[in-house]
């Protein structure tokens, strides 16, 4: 038996060796073997053997690891971007489609997800992020036996966290809310957003000093600018060490300037810092709080230790009232388990909204639904590429045929068209591109945000190129496979497989794009119709050439009557009154109420506003029961109030008039008892959205927060606001005549829903459009396609009406089956949307019934375009095209 | 010395390819050397300086006959280009240059004899 070297070796020296030098090496091998046999032997040859195999594999004669490959591969991409630019070029109109319809799409995804990042990077200019939190306190609501609370805090609590909690926390900060205030420097007067805070606010708060340091507020009678306000206020000028004054009533030093808190922040609006023992001068009744436990009124800030998680800190804060508050204080109240808790930064945007005591939804909403709707956008345009690709497939076919006879192999024709529809995706890009440095500002506009195009980032083209790379996919991925699995002979033969059930998957995206189309209209319309409604809504009193002015300068108090009796002279007026506080605003809601037949169990928190007695008549409320405020009548100032319907109903009363309303303090102990003189029609102060809440309105001393200005209606706004302001200038010349008219502010409530209706309506029209633009592709092809039948159809004697219904039939087909998918699915999303408004509108029928026609005549339109030109067409032409 | 170069190993197979004259594939490459310099010549270190001298250009190479104690794989023929000959005669060159620089004492003190 003729004797061969070690199976196992040679198979591995023919599996690792090069293809080319593979047999006359093997031949080596083999001479060399057989003489080492006669020589040596068997076992001594087999081991020479294996030593030459393993002595072989080295580089050089290895093959490479990615396979025997001997081509240029560079000439064969070029060709298919040569082929795929040419296939572009020729048919215009569907490349227009194409990469119109891509660039759309983009365009949105590129928007919201701007928008998305914005919104998701809120607070993060802040150096320490992720360890400040506000402190939050919440106890058991009664009613509800959920668990209720806010930011309000009792004064003792920031000194109880720093002196017996300071394991968890490095800052302790008490803090004002952030409001309005008026700065004068000599006498320019102006009215900004500022917060008092702690002197360790600006370390905190991590603020880029541009002069001054973190120490600055350490002097009680410091103030710092931010840089814009301080260019305002002191324009070029050195701003430090002068001297401003706030609310005309305390002094204060510049002591830093500091850069602008960009907008997208919790921080932005304030635009100065000013320690906390000055706001102690500006509002003496902040002193002496060190063991008020009843009263919530300041903010707490925190900022946590390092190595101590919210959770930790949470927990060992928890029973802060239950081991600080005075026992026999802590018994009146400790059925409601009260607690404190600190809620992190990274929750106060998104998570603005509390559901038991913690941070559940708010913002967040939006970034999902947002979200999903730019991925749905971009998803129709990616369905237009597919339906047109394949669609068309047959003009590819005999290509296809060619290249496959030629050798190509099925990946790589995949790889062909996929690298057609990275170029179309490309191409799309760049141009949606140019879309979003057009509508930049626009869209900032609506979604009153400053969102730069971060072209200089390099992040932003790594997303943006894996973004242009999932779409290509998304896009392309199923042309790309249905277009390569033709089968050459059939093709060559001229056989397409273009039976019915070809467009099955075509038929069903045409279904899904207009199915996520009708959803978005009727979305859209619901929106509307909603804020509709509550703009209808009946507000109780006349907004119209109704004006509120802040009375926020000591000036005003001894001069009040004065100011009246100025306005009403000046004849720009027909009525003055004050207020505690704006109409447009609850400010005030306390408890402790009691009255005859009141039920034990009630809470009794009511809204409390005092007014002058001119106050009804100036803002036009109406009175459905009893009298309004006389000022002639000495006994309304301390033994009258009115009341609204919602009190009336709350303390189910049927005839109020009469009755005595008594307060009492949280022992029980008696305060003040005063008549219902009046019933007033519900006043919409707070939402819109929700029923408005229980009132009582006394004739009182407090009433001095805001002057109701009603514009005489002979004369308009323009001529009468510069006669009050010089009435303003000449009677308190010290104060800011800052003025808001009632209907603007009573507008901005409905900012928010308008923005969202906007958007909407702007994603469903793209969506149409979108939609629309694949349709009209689709028809033009079928209508190219059956250009013969149709022309002997009309030779034989078929209408132009009946060609045109025989077109666009299958189309409206489809629209009906989406509307009918829809409708169910919309109605279930907007009536889940609405459950959260109080007080909402109806999804009624119409809505439904509107939307599905619109689509369906919206889609005859595209339709009928080209189903006329194809039915029009004189028969002898398109039968002799050949 | 950029534009002949030559390795050690090189020089020896292409000077051994230049003694065979003809025949020259590598089972005869590798007997001569083992012969003549009495060192061991292993078939990988051998194809891999031959790969080297024809990616160069001092060999080209072509295919001969396939005999049956070959298992019927073709021999692979090498023979010297007029590149690979003055890349020889280039080594050879420099080779002497060195010598005749030596400096005769040197080689005395140096050399084993002494």
């Amino acid at each position: 038996m003729k004797h061969s070297p070690p199976g196992f070796f040679h198979r591995f020296f023919r599996w690792y060796c090069h293809p080319k030098h593979r047999d006359y090496i093997e031949g080596d091998l083999m001479e060399v073997y057989e003489k080492r046999l006669e020589r040596l032997g068997k076992r001594g040859a087999d081991r020479k053997f294996i030593i030459d195999v393993l002595l072989l594999f080295r580089p050089g004669i290895i093959k490479p690891f990615r396979g025997y490959k001997n081509l240029n591969t560079s000439g064969m991409y070029k060709s298919y971007f040569k082929v795929g630019w040419r296939n572009l070029t020729r048919h215009k109109a569907f490349s227009f489609i194409n990469v119109g319809g891509l660039a759309l799409g983009m365009t949105v995804a590129m928007f919201i997800g701007l928008w998305i990042y914005d919104e998701l990077s809120f607070d993060k200019y802040h150096q320490h992020y992720d360890r400040i939190a506000k402190v939050w306190q919440g106890g058991i609501d009664q009613q509800t036996h959920a668990i209720d609370g806010g930011y309000g805090l009792q004064y003792p609590v920031g000194a109880t966290l720093k002196n017996h909690y300071g394991q968890y926390f490095e800052q302790v900060l008490m803090a004002w809310w952030i409001t309005d205030f008026t700065l004068s420097v000599d006498d320019k007067k102006f009215a900004r957003t500022g917060e008092f805070i702690d002197a360790g606010g600006p370390e905190m708060l991590s603020l880029k000093m541009l002069s001054g340091s973190y120490r600055s507020l350490y002097d009680p009678q410091s103030i710092i600018l931010s840089k814009s306000l301080a260019k305002t206020m002191f324009g070029d000028d050195d701003p430090v060490n002068k001297t401003l004054r706030i609310d005309n009533k305390v002094e204060a030093k510049v002591a830093g300037v500091y850069e602008d808190i960009p907008p997208n922040n919790t921080f932005s609006k304030v635009q100065f810092f000013a320690p906390w023992p000055l706001l102690k001068m500006l509002q003496p009744w902040v002193n002496n709080r060190d063991d008020d436990w009843d009263n919530h009124f300041v903010n707490t800030y925190v900022r946590l230790r390092p190595n101590v998680t919210v959770e930790e800190a949470n927990a060992g804060i928890h029973n802060l009232y239950a081991d600080h508050i005075p026992p026999d204080y802590y018994k009146t109240i400790a059925s409601d388990e009260p607690f404190v808790q600190v809620v992190p930064m990274s929750t106060w945007h998104l998570y603005s909204e509390f559901s038991n005591g913690h941070p559940a939804t708010g913002r967040i909403v939006f970034v999902w639904l947002f979200g999903i709707a730019g991925a749905f956008v971009l998803l129709l345009a990616c369905i237009n590429f597919v339906n047109l690709s394949t669609a068309r497939s047959e003009r590819r076919a005999r290509e296809v045929g060619v290249r496959k006879t030629m050798g190509s192999m099925n990946g790589q024709l995949v790889m062909q068209f996929l690298s057609e529809s990275f170029m179309v995706v490309l191409l799309a890009f760049f141009l949606s591109l140019v879309f979003l440095t057009l509508f930049q500002q626009a869209f900032n506009d609506l979604v009153d945000k400053r969102i730069a195009l971060p072209l200089g980032n390099p992040w932003f083209w790594l997303m943006a190129a894996g973004f242009i790379l999932v779409t290509a996919f998304m896009a392309g991925l199923y042309p790309a496979f249905y277009l390569s699995s033709f089968k050459p002979v059939k093709v060559l033969k001229g056989v397409i497989h273009t039976d019915q059930f070809a467009a099955v998957p075509r038929k069903a995206l045409v279904v899904i794009q207009f199915t996520v189309s009708v959803v978005l209209i009727i979305g859209t319309l619901v929106v509307f119709k909603q804020v509709q409604f509550a703009r209808n809504r009946p507000v109780g009193y006349s907004r119209q050439g109704l004006i509120e002015v802040s009375l926020n300068d000591p000036a005003y108090a001894s001069k009040l009557d004065v100011l009246k009796t100025g306005l009403l002279n000046s004849g720009a007026v027909s009525g003055v009154a004050t207020s505690f506080s704006a109409v447009t605003r609850i400010n005030n809601i306390t408890g402790g109420y009691t009255w005859q037949g009141k039920d034990p169990d009630l809470d009794a928190q009511f809204v409390n506003c005092e007014v002058s007695p001119e106050f009804g008549k100036t803002i036009g409320w109406e009175i459905v029961a009893g009298r309004d405020f006389s000022p002639d009548i000495a006994a309304d100032t301390i033994s009258s109030i009115i009341i609204n319907e919602a009190a009336a109903k709350y303390m189910g009363m049927t005839d109020p008039v009469g009755q005595t309303f008594t307060d009492v303090d949280e022992f029980g102990n008696f305060q003040w008892s005063k008549t219902i003189i009046g019933v007033v029609r519900d006043i919409v102060m707070a939402s819109p959205y929700e029923p408005v809440y229980q009132t009582i309105f006394h004739y009182g001393g407090n009433a001095r927060g805001v002057m109701h200005i009603r514009l005489h209606p002979a004369i308009s706004a323009g001529e009468a606001l510069p006669r009050i302001k010089a009435v303003f200038d000449g009677v308190v010349p010290s104060a800011l005549f800052d003025y808001k008219f009632a209907d603007e502010e009573y507008a901005m409530k409905f900012g928010q829903e308008e923005r969202i209706g906007k958007l909407s309506g702007i994603f469903s029209t793209l969506a149409v459009l979108i939609s629309c633009l694949g349709l009209f592709g689709l028809v033009s092809y079928v209508a190219e396609q059956r250009t013969k039948e149709i022309g002997i159809r009309k030779v034989v004697g078929a209408s132009v009406f009946a060609i045109w219904k025989m077109l666009s039939k299958d189309f409206v087909i489809l629209v009906i089956v989406s509307s009918a998918l829809a409708i169910p699915f919309s109605y279930f999303l907007m009536e889940r949307w609405l459950l959260k408004y109080e007080y909402r509108t109806d999804i009624s029928w119409w809505i439904f019934a509107a939307t599905a026609a619109g689509a369906v005549i919206i889609t005859l339109l595209t339709v009928s375009y080209q189903a006329l030109k194809a039915a029009l067409m004189n028969p002898v032409q398109s039968l002799r095209s050949e | 010395m950029k534009r002949y170069q030559l390795g050690e190993f090189e020089e020896v197979v292409i000077l051994t390819m230049a003694v065979l004259n003809n025949e020259v594939y590598s089972v005869t490459i590798k007997n001569e050397i083992e012969s003549r310099l009495a060192r061991t010549v292993s078939l990988g270190a051998l194809h891999t300086a031959l790969l080297r001298l024809e990616e160069k250009g001092y060999v080209r190479s072509f295919y001969g006959e396939a005999t049956r104690e070959r298992a019927g794989r073709p021999k692979k023929y090498f023979q010297i280009t007029a590149l690979g000959k003055k890349a020889m005669a280039y080594s050879k060159a420099t080779r002497e240059e060195l010598w005749n620089a030596i400096p005769k004492v040197a080689l005395k003190l140096s050399g084993p004899t002494s």
